[in-house]
């Protein structure tokens, strides 16, 4: 509790530093937080951040770009500009853009986009990459080791790590596959449904983490919008005659209502993996803000008795969340499973 | 009213929607693992996938918030 | 709007090491571990067959051994009566035999006194014709002397011999 209060304690000096007079803004210290970010922010220290510089790789015209984020020195208003491979790169609310050719600084337009700059393609490692990476290792760690651990044991007993990951791969695939696929074919699914389960879990909970400073990767939407796109991939090749009459000419329902039902369905497998991506981004996205929001209390009101109050208040919410990070990975996998399942049902009139 | 404003109250409104229906889906999971405890590990989980299909219709409405917001 | 429109390069760092970890798990720790769990819930499922089995075959074993003791009981209760019965049939025998013997011995003994009587009859015979034609001698003298003597004395003289 103590290291959540310092590490958000952290983010809202680090807005409200800089600028001495200027007002605590909540909405957009969540904002900076829920979002990616180009660097890794750890705290401040005598008024300087401490962060980790991670690698800018941009695709611009003159070909592949890289830099370290430590040239924009903590800037993010546009203002730093960074030369490299004969262009010109500012860093502007977590974005960065490429100057126009003659440009010297950036000019924003009434809404505050810049005019005279364009985005190249970015393919930095930010923050969420990072801790995606830092994911994998800590899965590939925990797994592989269980793996090995039954190699060891002559009796195929679970050991060590094993013990503990054996139930959650058990209830994945007899909770999960076996009913939602069918008893045949789940097993061709497994490995996916087991991979997205715990990647999705464990960046949950890295999510939570308020000493990683959050890195909100499953609050993100890229994040969540891949790994839909697999589940409405695989859906969709491994569909079959039965799924696909499904679709385009209903059984069992009169002709004027197969035409009906026809666009309906269509828009139906869209939707599917479009409600995965959303549900989700937004409910860790939702949980995030909410314990930001009742944090940012503390500084909105610039009063020290607000903080019982507020601290109890997220203490509440994270306590939620956990049980939240869990929940969605499942909510994610069952759901993947059920339209893999409904994909590969055979008819059964 | 700004327009974050009245987003923000569309949200709540959607808000308001799942909780009704989440409630009755909890409701309704515990009358019948009450009436069926033998029943309890299937009924929770379709009650959690119900509640998720839900649920995605009021963060539909917290998605058309951050739009605006 | 920012917050919903997926960066390109997060996507493309999700997809990447999305596939990355989905095939290194897969080979790696899935397929030891989801196997590993297969065979224990195999060896289980044969354990408790073959212990069914064993089961069974112990009822089998019981059973015929249950079968074989009646059996034996039966045979030896077979036995036992068949012996009761070559007993007493034995002993039936022995008693007829016996009798037979006893009749025999009977019927010789009878046939002895028969024959000795029929013997002694006919040398009694002899000795009363003897003693007849003796008695008749001495009747035959004395009638010489005297008639009612000769006559008194043949009457004494039968009346001691059908005594005889």
């Amino acid at each position: 509790m103590l290291f959540l209060a310092i590490s958000f304690a952290g983010y809202a000096s680090e807005d409200s530093d800089p600028n001495k007079d200027e007002e605590f803004n909540a909405k957009e210290m969540i904002l900076h937080h829920v979002k990616d970010a180009h660097e890794f922010h750890l705290w401040d220290w005598k008024g300087k951040p401490v962060s980790l510089s991670l690698p800018i790789i941009l695709w611009t015209d003159n070909g592949l770009t890289t830099f370290s984020s430590s040239k924009f020195h903590h800037d993010d208003q546009g203002k730093e500009i960074v030369e490299a491979n004969g262009g010109k790169f500012v860093k502007l609310h977590e974005k960065i853009y490429q100057l126009d050719a003659n440009a010297t600084s950036v000019a924003f337009d009434e809404e505050h986009h810049p005019t005279n700059a364009h985005r190249p393609l970015n393919f930095s490692i930010t923050r969420n990459v990072f801790m995606m990476w830092v994911s994998v290792a800590v899965l590939l760690l925990i797994f592989i080791t269980a793996a090995r651990s039954y190699k060891k044991s002559k009796d195929g007993v679970p050991t060590g790590i094993a013990g503990f990951i054996e139930p959650l791969v058990v209830f994945v695939r007899d909770e999960i596959g076996k009913p939602m696929i069918g008893e045949h074919k789940y097993k061709r699914y497994m490995p996916y449904l087991l991979t997205i389960f715990f990647f999705i879990w464990i960046n949950n909970i890295f999510g939570l983490i308020p000493i990683l400073n959050g890195a909100n990767l499953s609050g993100n939407i890229a994040f969540t919008c891949t790994l839909a796109v697999f589940t409405f991939i695989i859906t969709t090749l491994s569909g079959n005659s039965n799924y696909w009459k499904h679709i385009f000419w209903m059984p069992g329902v009169p002709v004027p209502m197969k035409i009906f039902l026809m666009p309906i369905e269509i828009i139906g497998m869209f939707v599917k993996p479009i409600s995965l991506m959303i549900r989700l981004f937004a409910n860790i996205t939702a949980g995030h803000v909410i314990i930001l929001a009742l944090m940012s209390l503390i500084f909105v009101f610039k009063s020290v008795a607000i903080a019982p109050v507020s601290v109890a208040f997220s203490l509440f919410i994270t306590v939620i969340e956990i049980i939240v990070t869990a929940i969605q990975a499942y909510i994610f996998t069952i759901l993947s499973a059920l339209y893999f399942g409904m994909a590969t049902e055979e008819a059964h009139h | 009213m700004t327009i974050t404003g009245i987003a923000a109250i569309g949200a709540g409104l959607a808000a308001i929607g799942a909780g009704v229906g989440i409630g009755k889906i909890g409701g309704s999971a515990m009358d019948a693992m009450a009436r069926q405890p033998e029943m309890h590990g299937k009924i929770q989980s379709s009650a959690l996938i119900l509640a998720a299909f839900v649920e995605a219709v009021a963060l539909f409405g917290v998605v058309v918030a951050f739009l605006q917001g | 709007m920012d917050l919903i429109t997926p960066e390109f390069g997060l996507v493309f760092w999700t997809a990447i090491t999305f596939l990355f970890l989905l095939l290194i798990l897969r080979k790696f720790a899935w397929k030891p571990i989801l196997g590993a769990v297969s065979d224990r819930e195999e060896g289980i499922k044969n354990a408790l067959a073959s212990a069914e089995n064993a089961r069974k075959e112990m009822e089998n074993l019981t059973a015929d051994n249950e079968r074989i003791l009646k059996e034996a009981r039966l045979e030896r209760e077979a036995l036992l009566k068949e012996a009761r019965e070559i007993k007493e049939q034995m002993i039936a025998n022995a008693e007829t035999e016996a009798q037979e013997k006893a009749n025999k011995i009977i019927e010789k003994a009878q046939a002895a006194i028969e024959s000795e009587k029929k013997s002694a009859m006919a040398e009694l015979k002899n000795h009363v014709a003897g003693l007849s034609v003796e008695i008749a001698e001495k009747v035959v003298r004395q009638e010489l002397s005297n008639k009612d003597k000769q006559l008194e004395l043949v009457e004494s003289m039968l009346g001691e011999a059908t005594l005889n």
